[in-house]
């Protein structure tokens, strides 16, 4: 190639100058983000793991003060075997209640969603789009602001659950003393042998409420995709309409169905929100959730190497349960297709 | 992450509709009983939605505040003086609704114009290119947005805690401050960096989700035509990504208007308390203090601008909602 004019060489060069460019363009985008990030995302996170193995306190926080002494693995196992300085602290418990909580509401939620979209989807019904339309305002309401009010709702001498449950048993005649309900701090569990206080179901309540109306979006526009002559070819066969939603309606919802349950379960799991505003985890922590638990531990106690370390434990079960709940989403993907 | 299920269902009905088109389904008639059956559902399902924001309207603009004692959904005496009250001092602290409505919209703009401006060049270089260490940095992302802000609230706080300064004297060139200390942690600033630190992950997520489904057709004919990555980014994808920019910044903005947990541990100094902050204060620990009709007139303020914002380009946000997937 001895043979190469000036010219050819020029363009080589350009050329390799651009190619070197193009290489380093995409760092360049990625670059901002990541000093920004590595600033207050990963080193609090890096900082969090060495805090965990230490005894960070209160005492720990001035300037001047000496460091904290390193204790290994001590508040993990303080975590794990519930020796925290703070009354009623049963990690256990916690998670236990943590996973029950999500299940339990995310069923009522896709249950109740899919029955009212299958409802709504209904041919001939009246006034459809007024009904959609109020449906979505549990949706547009901020959750600290349905946190709060429902707290005030539930109050046993001014709020109006009680009172609304007292007019409506006014009508059949009982006293308005018997719905003098403590729905909040209740200790006795209402349904014996069910270890759940009443604070419970009254959380239960207020995230139905809250969590129906985006399954129903969901399962309404799943609803308009299904083709309407599986239905009348069903019909002809002679199938019954509860056989149609089951053998249906039902299969051909599952792919949007399980997505949305999956991610409403991440959302239901960490909801902050409703639990510390309606219930603060009380009675004597039985409502408490991971998330609330984490921000007592910063809040009231402010024992910060031990909220390090149950920083950890969250981080690692929520990286353990989204693993879980992505894997059941492409599954269902696949599924569709 | 959890994939689009609303955006991904309506693709799917349109993909549908299209197949059948030339099939028109015939609007069956309701028997007038299953109607009616359905109707009732229908109405008492309205009532159950409907029951804590009646109860809410009604109870503000109830005068009696103190102790309401039966429910009323037009209240006798009907005024707007809760709204008034909350508006001059929402709780004891001697600070207006305004400092606290201002607190809060400068921080959630703040937080959320920028964490899109910086995350839509980090959204982009995921979504349209492929370097080493792609699939490192995205894991590192992912992780992020498992974690809810709450489990990193420990070693924000300690850090953000170290920054701060006390001096007895300030010597500005043409004056002199006396007594000046300043902490980050303490501070709106340093709420806003805590917040960011949660954010500008979720934004870089959201934004790459979207910018995932636009076409690359576009960029493929300018890049074609000579324009450079910069040149295709600025003139091509900016243009083409305002509405996901526009719902990832609302996004990011509802969450810093309603941000608690962070402000509420963070913040000592009534001046810079937030909306959210003075809501929860006005709630009632214990019945008797509970300033009921203030509480539920500070509750639709706080609640009315994010729900009025909602309701307008609702179809983008719900299914807007699960692009980015799960960060609380």
């Amino acid at each position: 190639m001895a043979t190469m004019t000036q010219e050819q060489a020029q363009t080589t060069q350009r050329t390799r100058a651009t190619s070197i460019w193009r290489t380093l363009t995409p760092y360049m985008y990625v670059i901002p983000a990541l000093i920004i990030m590595t600033v207050i995302t990963y080193y609090p996170m890096g900082f969090n793991l060495w805090m965990s193995f230490t005894n960070y306190g209160i005492t720990n926080l001035r300037l001047d003060a000496p460091a904290p002494d390193v204790v290994g693995l001590q508040n993990y196992i303080n975590i794990l075997t519930g020796e925290v300085a703070i009354p009623n602290f049963n990690f256990w418990y916690t998670l236990f209640f943590n996973l029950w909580w999500t299940f339990s509401n995310v069923i009522f939620h896709v249950a109740i969603g899919i029955l009212i979209a299958v409802i709504l989807n209904t041919q001939g019904l009246w006034f459809r789009g007024i009904y959609r339309a109020i449906f979505v305002l549990p949706i547009v309401i901020p959750t600290l602001v349905v946190g709060t009010v429902w707290r005030n709702m539930f109050d046993a001498d001014y709020g109006a659950i009680n009172q609304a449950l007292g007019f409506f048993g006014g009508i059949l005649g009982l006293p308005e003393a018997a719905f003098h309900i403590r729905w909040i701090d209740q200790v006795d569990p209402p349904i014996p042998f069910i270890p759940l206080p009443l604070a419970y179901f009254a959380l239960l309540l207020t995230n139905i409420w809250l969590g129906w109306p985006f399954m129903t979006i969901v399962a309404s526009g799943a609803l308009q995709s299904i083709n309407k002559e599986y239905y009348e070819a069903a019909s002809m066969d002679g199938a019954s309409s509860v056989r149609q939603f089951f053998s249906i309606t039902l299969p051909l919802l599952r792919p949007a169905m399980i997505p949305a349950a999956m991610y409403g379960m991440i959302i239901t799991f960490n909801l902050f929100n409703l639990i510390y505003f309606i219930t603060q985890g009380g009675p004597l922590r039985q409502t408490e959730i991971l998330v609330t638990t984490a921000f007592n531990l910063v809040n009231a106690q402010r024992l910060y190497g031990i909220a390090a370390a149950f920083g950890v434990f969250v981080m690692l079960i929520l990286i353990g349960l989204t693993t879980i709940t992505n894997r059941i989403s492409k599954a269902t993907e696949s599924y569709d297709s | 992450m959890a994939t689009t299920t609303a955006s991904l269902s309506n693709q799917k009905a349109a993909e549908l509709k299209d197949r059948a088109a030339p099939f028109v389904p015939k609007e069956k008639k309701l028997p007038l009983g299953k109607q009616l059956l359905l109707q009732a559902l229908l109405l008492f399902i309205t009532f159950t939605v409907l029951f804590p924001i009646l109860w809410v309207l009604s109870m503000s603009f109830d005068p009696r505040g103190l102790r309401p004692l039966t429910l009323t959904l037009i209240p006798a005496n009907a005024s707007l003086d809760a709204y008034t009250a909350v508006i001059d001092k929402p709780t004891n602290n001697p600070v207006t609704f305004w400092t606290l409505a201002m607190n809060s919209f400068l921080l959630a703009t703040s937080v959320s114009v920028l964490s899109v401006l910086i995350g839509v060049f980090a959204a982009y270089a995921f979504a349209r290119f492929k370097f080493s260490g792609r699939q490192f940095l995205m894991l590192a992302i992912i992780v992020v947005l498992m974690l809810p802000s709450v489990a990193s609230l420990a070693p924000l706080y300690v850090l953000l805690n170290r920054v701060q300064f006390k001096m007895d004297e300030l010597n500005l060139i043409f004056f002199t401050i006396k007594n000046v200390s300043f902490n980050l942690r303490n501070s709106l600033i340093g709420v806003g960096l805590a917040m960011i630190s949660g954010a500008l992950p979720f934004a870089i997520w959201n934004l790459k989700g979207y910018i995932d489904t636009i076409p690359k057709d576009l960029e493929e004919a300018a890049m074609i035509d000579g324009a450079s990555p910069n040149q295709t980014f600025f003139l091509i994808m900016l243009p083409l990504a305002v509405p996901a920019l526009a719902v990832t910044a609302f996004l990011g903005f509802l969450t810093g208007w309603t941000e608690f947990a962070i402000s509420w541990q963070f913040l000592t100094n009534p001046d810079n308390f937030t909306l959210a902050m003075a809501l929860w204060n006005m709630t009632g620990q214990y019945a008797d203090n509970t300033p009921w009709s203030k509480f539920s007139a500070m509750a639709i303020l706080v609640a009315l601008p994010v729900a009025a914002v909602y309701l307008a380009p609702q179809k983008y946000i719900v299914g807007g909602l699960t692009v980015g997937g799960v960060k609380g």
